[in-house]
């Protein structure tokens, strides 16, 4: 084990040498997990220590979950030469979808090869780093023990110093008679092996938009069979009948808690989400820079960035207008707007009023733009950016002093002039 | 016109993702040009309408110099007038240069200023020239499926980062358009059947060359309009070499009540935006009190060539020149757009790089970044950039996913390492 420093020559030197004496060896970058002294602080005796103590269990962490987060917590504790197991199990939708076999036309076979080509991927990424992955549901039987079961039912048990739950979410069902038989969820759809035709789609999620956006674009083809819905108006006594041949229910997901064990080892769960309120896929990746920046930092969950991936994008990134009036006091803050016209749109004649931006700014703190709103194609490519701008103070003065890139959609934010409070009129003439 | 080429590739990705498109899809250049007209015509309509709406006088004549203060103007019919002001501003940019030593030149090419105007599709097109027009204009004369040979007398995007520069190149070869590299054109003549012949040579051998082309497009450079503006009349100075006209930070000439703002002023980036902020900002300074001056360091850009290369800052040379090879870190990665992945695209050439300080926070100096949408993914960047971004805190913005934009703050393989900077999807 060789604890160095990047720019230092004489670890270089060391490194050469046994090189080129062909013995194997471990690294440790002090200046890259930002603690130089790392042999003075402590953390150095902290390090060897954990090491030491991974022979009293199988593994020194077991990871319960092989989602995004599940895989970029094993990965980055393989990095730091922990022994890793992964344990995931998909447990089958009431459809009995596994989300990567059916075929369903061209699209359905191109979606699900490129989804087995990503399996793949992270199933020999986490071979690469010696993760040992496990297609087995695991369920605590004690503290520091597991118990994981597979397909066929066998069992196996584990032991580990530490576990991570990363066990996710599933979409929720009704809880009425029919629903687990007659409605699909979003684990279905794309495995589906007829286009689902006329389809209803309950509830008004970002899944929920997505999913019947998309389906709005599709050319119909076959019909699976036709269900009959009746739903009453949540506001009065109408009731809505009609015949569709899909039901897709996107009213929530809820966390995969029930069945791990956790009250064997005292673990509580609040009746929501497992951890954070945040259901994203991207988390996980500030959390790799933070263990390997300063041991022992947490996620950051303040201005992250998200889209909703509609027919039209919508890219956001901080407060929403109505919680940052809530938080700040609507008159401490000024909203700058404008409605825009992409020029992929002008030649293709689409409308010039759609595309939407907007900008919240806290007077008291220099104009400091604590809400990003676009409504805009390529909303996710645009809003990334402004993201990091604004994780580093961006201000409405920042945004004045920068020069667009021309032609985007983007460059809106360099110039936007009118203020909601002013009244003014936002629609487009034209360049 | 990129737009229309780029719609040719996503036609062909769309029966992969399940629409049942007939192929092979014919392009009708008439129908594109007409388009792309009337969407210019109408924005000079609209910039008429808005100079009306404000109560500014336009006159559409040839102005010059008669003294400080008094412009002549003459009309297309040659009829003059005088006019006197107070302030003067020289906004009158640039046109495309001709290459005066090549016979033919002037009378068998064309420039940018004409390819948008043809009533007829430009058929097998010659393009001369290595700057972002060049490329942009061979670019989408190819994507409309046009067969189309860049011919370059060194290196491509000069001022741009080399190694961009060559993936930009790279990506456009891969697509079938043909570079001539190291070659100069000695003349262009018709031939009997009316296309061109374009005689050439090449520098490394010295040999001599010619081809057949239906048009010669010349992109190699542009010359600032000050020619007949009798400059001298007024006492403005210009740069003898650029023939550019010389200002101080607050754009004001040699003559302290004449100005220039744009492509006609030295050491300016020749960008629409820059032009369009400098004007406000001086008629502010002029009329509105403010002290507000231009910035025109890290401005960012983007060349719209198929593959799209989005840049601000400073370049991996620029960065090393600067600051020496030990005092940067180059973190790189050769990523997937999720969009190529069902109709089986080539990625090889869509790469990021972020050019930053070695020292800790390692301060961003340049983001370069080649692929779909470059455009957009660098705008918030550069923004994130005029903040004096640094390495981490890029590193701890959460990704949106999926993006293209999201391989960003995943940078984490340096050049230094050596390691391989292909990072797989999801």
């Amino acid at each position: 084990m060789i604890f160095s420093k990047s720019y230092c020559p004489h670890s270089a030197r060391v490194k050469e040498l046994f090189s080129s004496l062909g013995v194997a060896f471990n690294i440790l970058e002090l200046d890259k997990i930002g603690c130089v002294h790392a042999h003075q602080s402590g953390l150095l005796q902290t390090l060897l220590e954990e090491k030491s103590h991974a022979s009293a269990y199988d593994y020194d962490l077991i990871v319960i979950g092989g989602g995004s987060g599940g895989l970029s917590c094993a990965k980055e504790a393989a990095i730091w030469g922990k022994k890793v197991m992964v344990l995931d199990f998909v447990v089958p939708s009431p459809h009995g979808t596994f989300w990567v076999k059916h075929n369903w036309e061209t699209m359905i076979e191109a979606i699900q090869k490129h989804i087995g080509s990503l399996n793949w991927h992270y199933k020999s990424s986490l071979r690469e780093k010696a993760v040992t992955y496990v297609n087995s549901y695991g369920e605590f039987v004690a503290d520091h023990k597991i118990k994981a079961t597979n397909k066929k039912g066998q069992e196996a048990y584990f032991t580990a110093a530490n576990f991570v739950i990363a066990t996710g979410e599933r979409p929720r069902y009704l809880g009425l008679p029919g629903d687990k038989e007659y409605c699909i969820t979003s684990d279905d759809l794309f495995s589906l092996r007829h286009s689902p035709g006329k389809t209803l789609v309950v509830g008004a999620s970002y899944v929920a938009l997505e999913c019947a956006g998309f389906l709005i674009q599709q050319l119909e083809s076959g019909s699976p069979g036709k269900l009959k819905v009746v739903a009453k108006s949540t506001e009065g006594r109408e009731t809505i009948e009609d015949i569709y041949n899909t039901v897709l229910l996107a009213i929530g997901r809820e966390s995969c808690t029930r069945k791990l064990g956790l009250e064997k080892i005292g673990v509580k769960i609040n009746e929501s989400d497992i951890a954070a309120s945040i259901m994203l896929c991207s988390i996980r990746f500030p959390q790799e820079s933070e263990l390997k920046a300063t041991v022992g930092a947490t996620c950051d969950y303040v201005n992250v960035p998200t889209t909703v991936f509609t027919p039209l994008e919508y890219g956001c990134c901080g407060y929403a207008e109505e919680k940052a009036a809530e938080v700040y006091s609507k008159k401490n803050l000024e909203v700058y707007h404008t409605l825009f016209w992409p020029l992929e749109w002008t030649v293709a004649d689409r409308d010039n009023n759609t595309c939407y931006a907007k900008i919240i700014c806290n007077r008291l703190d220099n104009d400091r733009v604590i809400g990003f709103h676009i409504f805009g194609p390529n909303a996710g490519e645009i809003t990334q950016g402004f993201a990091a701008a604004m994780k580093c103070g961006l201000t409405k003065q920042l945004l004045d002093n920068t020069i667009g890139i021309h032609p985007t959609c983007g460059e809106v934010f360099t110039s936007l002039e009118i203020t909601k409070s002013s009244g003014l009129d936002i629609s487009q003439k034209g360049c | 016109m990129h737009q229309a080429a780029l719609l040719g590739g996503l036609i062909q990705d769309a029966s992969h993702y399940g629409w049942e498109v007939a192929h092979p899809i014919p392009h009708n250049w008439q129908k594109m040009a007409e388009a792309v007209q009337n969407h210019v015509k109408s924005l000079n309509w609209g910039h008429r309408v808005q100079l009306h709406d404000r109560k500014v006088k336009y006159f559409n004549i040839k102005a010059s110099f008669v003294n400080e203060h008094t412009v002549r103007g003459l009309t297309k019919a040659g009829k003059e007038t005088l006019l006197s002001a107070e302030h003067i501003v020289i906004a009158t940019g640039g046109r495309p240069k001709y290459p005066v030593h090549v016979d033919g030149a002037l009378e068998y090419g064309i420039t940018s200023d004409d390819i948008f105007w043809l009533k007829e599709s430009p058929g097998k097109t010659l393009v001369v020239g290595a700057s972002y027009v060049a490329l942009e204009c061979a670019g989408f004369l190819s994507g409309v499926g046009l067969d189309t040979t860049v011919m370059m007398r060194s290196i491509p995007l000069r001022g741009f980062d080399q190694q961009m520069a060559s993936l930009v190149t790279e990506h456009m070869a891969s697509h079938g358009i043909e570079f001539l590299q190291g070659c100069t054109p000695l003349r262009v003549g018709r031939l009997l059947d009316g296309r061109l012949q374009v005689t050439w040579q090449e520098h490394a051998s010295g040999k001599e060359d010619s081809g057949t082309f239906d048009t010669v497009l010349w992109a190699i450079g542009r010359v600032p309009e000050t020619r007949g503006l009798n400059l001298e009349k007024a006492g403005v100075r210009i740069n003898p070499d650029s023939q550019k006209i010389v200002v101080n930070a607050k754009e004001a000439t040699s003559i302290p009540h004449i100005y220039a703002i744009g492509d006609v002023v030295e050491g300016r980036p020749e960008l629409t935006p820059t032009a369009i902020m400098a004007g406000k900002l001086l008629a502010r300074r002029l009329f509105g009190g403010s002290s507000a001056l231009m910035e025109y360091d890290s401005v960012p850009t983007t060349v719209f060539t198929p593959l799209e290369y989005g840049c601000v800052g400073l370049s991996e040379e620029e960065a090393i020149t600067r600051h020496g090879q030990e005092h940067v870190e180059v973190y790189h990665s050769h990523y997937k757009p999720l969009e190529f992945t069902v109709p089986a695209r080539e990625a090889a050439q869509c790469y990021i790089k972020m050019v930053c300080l070695r020292e800790p926070p390692q301060l961003v100096l340049g983001l370069h970044f080649l692929g779909p949408n470059a455009g957009e993914v660098t705008q918030g960047f550069a923004l994130g950039i005029k903040c004096g971004a640094s390495y981490e805190q890029i590193r701890r913005t959460v990704g949106i996913h999926p993006t293209c934009a999201e391989e960003v703050p995943r940078l984490h393989i340096s050049k230094r390492s050596g390691l391989d900077p292909t990072v797989t999807g999801c």
